[in-house]
């Protein structure tokens, strides 16, 4: 045999792994690994712009990945630039330095996902509020339908998004009952929130400062209760002298 | 333009996976060859197919038609090659679900040709390897090293002999 094919005879297939660090290094590939929250194992998929998306732990979250988004799905470890922010952002329920992914939703959902992001923990907000934090008074429709659609819930925290009309309403991850345990665990008490709401109690005024507060705001919860007085809205609030609270912005 | 081209510029994504599988193999060994090294050659061929990926995904229709993409393909390898330019730690890492992990895949006389492969200049190794364990045409090797079809072919013909030289040298 000559040398010429001596040489040729030097190759083989591609090696095991190559094809699947190609799918993941171009993003053409999302790669997922499964991470511990407060209600349970949940997959977190990635890409090298960030986290793409969030889901219960089930059977078959790689058939529902496929489905939702129309990509496929690789088991990996997430870039070990943040890979160490991903358990962080899931216990504080908010991404913090994560880098994540909104691609697969529209500009505007993006936004209105930013400014959820902002809701600290253990408080609520109505879905009119990032409407008009987005500067769209008029769609807290369309903030509901996009809270819905959150790619990346628990890390974007919408379960600390409520109805218009202060009751806990919907939640995307396994239903109403996991946004229950998830406020209750974040220390905004559910049960309270629910009764609020029946009594039509939007806001709440300190009868001290003469300022008004959701009433999940850390500011209205550190006043005296003697203190405390309600309001069906802001506007009411206002009316009765109040000022509206710089750090809630109700 | 060929039909893996005309795919690819009509949808990247689902055509680029065709691409690694066509070009991956003589990609991975050719790089084998060069670098001796399964790790360096692995790490090579993924980066490779992943700074292509992101030229494809910037190219209008006219980059499309005048692409050739064997010998494009290898001027992105070889640069990486001198550069050795990574950024590893901002995507995610394939995880081996298989028992026996990632293994330097093994064939007859691995080692010897190894150290046949170093003894040459690397202009000699480069070419020899892209003419014979590639198969790139002399023209495609001038178009991704950058240098003359008559100089190509002079590096093959004094890689060839060496290697001869040095297997004489070993019986």
């Amino acid at each position: 045999m000559n040398i010429e094919q001596q040489i040729q005879d030097l190759t083989g297939a591609l090696p095991d792994g190559i094809s699947e660090g190609v799918a993941l290094g171009t993003g053409i590939a999302d790669g997922y690994d499964f991470y511990e929250s407060a209600v349970g194992e949940v997959v977190v998929t990635f890409n090298p712009n960030g986290v793409s998306s969030l889901s219960l732990a089930s059977e078959d979250f790689e058939g529902y990945f496929a489905y939702r988004y129309g990509r496929r799905l690789i088991r990996a470890e997430a870039p070990s630039a943040w890979s160490g922010h991903i358990p962080t952002a899931i216990e504080a329920g908010t991404p913090g330095k994560l880098p994540v992914d909104l691609s697969s939703v529209t500009p505007f959902q993006t936004r209105i996902l930013r400014i959820a992001a902002t809701i600290p923990k253990g408080e609520v907000r109505p879905y009119g509020w990032l409407a008009r934090e987005a500067e769209r008074p008029g769609a807290a429709r369309a903030v509901g339908s996009t809270m819905a659609r959150n790619p990346i819930p628990l890390i974007i925290p919408c379960h600390r998004v409520v109805k218009s009309d202060g009751t806990i309403g919907a939640y995307s991850l396994g239903g109403p009952h996991i946004k229950w345990e998830l406020l209750t665990h974040e220390g905004a008490d559910p049960v309270l929130l629910e009764n609020l709401a029946e009594h039509q109690v939007r806001v709440q005024g300190n009868v001290s400062t003469h300022i008004f507060c959701h009433p999940t705001c850390r500011a209205i919860r550190r006043s005296k209760p003697d203190n405390v007085v309600n309001f069906k809205s802001g506007r009411a609030a206002t009316e009765a002298g109040f000022r509206a609270c710089g750090l809630c912005r109700p | 333009m060929d039909e893996l081209t005309t795919a690819l510029a009509a949808d990247l994504d689902r055509a680029f996976p065709t691409l690694v599988d066509q070009m991956g193999p003589r990609l991975y060994w050719g790089l084998r060859r060069m670098c001796g090294d399964h790790q360096e050659a692995e790490d090579l061929t993924q980066e490779t197919f992943i700074r292509a990926y992101r030229a494809l995904d910037g190219f209008d229709r006219r980059r499309f038609e005048d692409l050739r993409l064997a010998p494009w393909v290898w001027t992105i390898a070889l640069n990486l090659g001198r550069n050795h330019l990574r950024d590893r730690s901002r995507r995610p890492r394939f995880v081996e679900i298989q028992d026996h992990g990632r293994e330097d895949p093994d064939l007859p006389d691995q080692r010897a040709w190894d150290a046949r492969f170093a003894a040459l200049n690397r202009n000699q190794r480069t070419a020899v390897v892209l003419r014979h364990v590639v198969g790139l045409g002399i023209g495609e090797i001038a178009e991704s090293t950058g240098r003359p079809e008559g100089t190509v072919k002079a590096d093959i013909h004094r890689g060839l002999d060496h290697l001869r030289e040095m297997m004489e040298q070993e019986k």
